[in-house]
């Protein structure tokens, strides 16, 4: 596990790049966090470093969002469910197919989402900065990002 | 006669719009009809819903359209943007009644259905006009010169405008989504109680991901029986906020476009503040701001058709490239 402290949505986008420069089609990454603590900030980050030059918006609404890249990019929010069923995951599969995904709110969708390759939790920290928790079963990439990440490297 | 079908988000929806584009019917499932259905218990998200709505609503659209499918000229249907399942449910229905009857099939983009919900008769709008296409999913400036399409002029950078106001009534303890409650509440407030910050970004871009954060923070530092007593000033200075912003962004580029005649669509548009702060403009019909399949119909009029059989490999898109 590491911490990063974040001070700014840019510091948050680029901590979500240097988490991206780690991704392969298949890989998931989820975002939690309440609201406002910039996990649609950083899914934008990751996905620009993937080379998605359109707008990266909130999918709240719309449950998921595609952009079609080299390679494409999920990206997922599970905000409005209550938990998950066969059905509701049989919908957000094909999100899954040959596309690198990102999920906010992943809790609701606990038992159905594949493993996360890295799993990211954002927390306020007084009024603009963020502490940002990165956790993955590699460490050695734990290690990159946090170096990938620091604005001074 | 189009029969219409629009299954890209929450709504099953069916209708019939003849060619001059008169509503002939309108059926809507909405998820709130649903919930009273299953006994107030939260149905799932999912598209098995869209599935088991859109033969009764298929039928539903026929019979208060006093129609047959011989009176069905051409197919319409969502293709996209929206979640892939929910569409599909739509679009095998589409091609499956468009196959069985040999009729053309019309794919519709979701975006362009909202925008042609101004095309119907009576009043049907003329083009050039700019339109504000706000809704749970979207915020767009559409520069429309023709019917067949429009050129995106501004776009939400992070949060659409309804989402905004859902996420927002969930944070004053409204329910969500519960944009239609805050708008309520609000009429209770005062609007000028608090002064909350809106994002200025360049160009015709909107930003609302820090307004929502900016709420965030005054609810959690008010004490729990205050925060019960500035609810309905919360509400109203928050929607004051939203609502300005959208205002500002659409007049000035009305301005910039030589003076357009500006128009409003999609479900936010039926906000109270936001329709008497554009009172000027040509305003969606109330029932046609939320999603629903005759704006879908009426914008399958100016799309090319897919002639017969030619359709049935056709697939969705979640989000427009």
């Amino acid at each position: 596990m590491v911490e990063l402290e974040s001070s700014s949505p840019e510091e948050t986008e680029r901590i979500g790049a240097a988490v991206a420069r780690e991704l392969e089609p298949g890989d998931v990454v989820t975002v939690s966090g309440e609201l406002g603590t910039g996990k649609t900030t950083f899914v934008r980050g990751a996905a620009r470093a993937l080379g998605i030059t359109g707008p990266v918006t909130s999918p709240s609404y719309m449950i998921g969002h595609r952009y079609p890249g080299d390679p494409d990019v999920s990206h997922l929010d599970l905000y409005r469910f209550e938990g998950m069923s066969d059905a509701e995951w049989g919908d957000l599969e094909r999100y899954f197919e040959e596309a690198v995904v990102f999920v906010e709110w992943p809790e609701a969708g606990e038992g159905f989402l594949p493993p996360a390759r890295v799993r990211v939790r954002l927390r306020h920290r007084g009024d603009t900065h963020r502490l940002v928790v990165l956790e993955s079963f590699e460490k050695a990439l734990e290690i990159r990002v946090s170096t990938g990440a620091d604005p001074r490297a | 006669m189009i029969l219409g079908i629009e299954t890209s988000c929450d709504e099953t929806a069916v209708a019939l719009v003849t060619q001059d584009g008169e509503v002939r019917s309108n059926v809507v499932a909405s998820q709130a009809e649903l919930h009273a259905r299953y006994g107030g218990v939260v149905p799932e998200v999912a598209s098995r819903r869209h599935l088991e709505l859109v033969g009764p609503v298929l039928s539903e659209a026929l019979e208060r359209g006093k129609a047959t499918l011989d009176e069905v000229e051409a197919v319409a249907v969502t293709r996209g943007p929206g979640l892939i399942g929910a569409l599909l449910v739509g679009l095998s229905a589409a091609k499956a009644l468009a196959w069985s009857r040999r009729l053309p099939l019309i794919p519709v983009d979701h975006l362009h259905g909202h925008v042609a919900s101004l095309y119907l008769e009576p009043g049907a709008l003329e083009p050039p006009f700019l339109c504000l296409l706000v809704s749970g999913g979207h915020t767009l400036l559409l520069d429309v010169r023709a019917r067949s399409g429009y050129h995106v002029v501004g776009t939400t950078l992070d949060d659409a405008a309804g989402e905004a106001f859902d996420k927002g009534a969930r944070l004053l303890g409204l329910g969500y989504p519960g944009g239609a409650a805050l708008d309520r509440k609000a009429r209770d407030g005062d609007p000028d109680a608090y002064s909350f910050p809106v994002a200025r970004v360049p160009g015709f871009d909107f930003s609302f991901s820090g307004l929502k954060t900016a709420l965030l923070y005054v609810v959690r530092d008010l004490p729990a029986d205050e925060l019960e007593r500035r609810r309905a000033d919360l509400a109203a200075s928050y929607q004051h906020a939203i609502v300005r912003a959208l205002v500002e962004r659409t007049r000035a580029a009305a301005m910039e476009l030589g003076g357009q005649p500006i128009a409003v669509v999609g479900g936010v548009g039926a906000n109270s503040e936001l329709r008497a702060a554009l009172a000027d403009a040509t305003l969606a019909p109330l029932p046609l701001c939320t999603d629903n399949a005759v704006m879908i119909a009426s914008a399958a009029r100016y799309a090319p058709a897919i002639p017969f059989p030619q359709y049935l490999a056709l697939d969705a898109y979640a989000t427009a490239a």
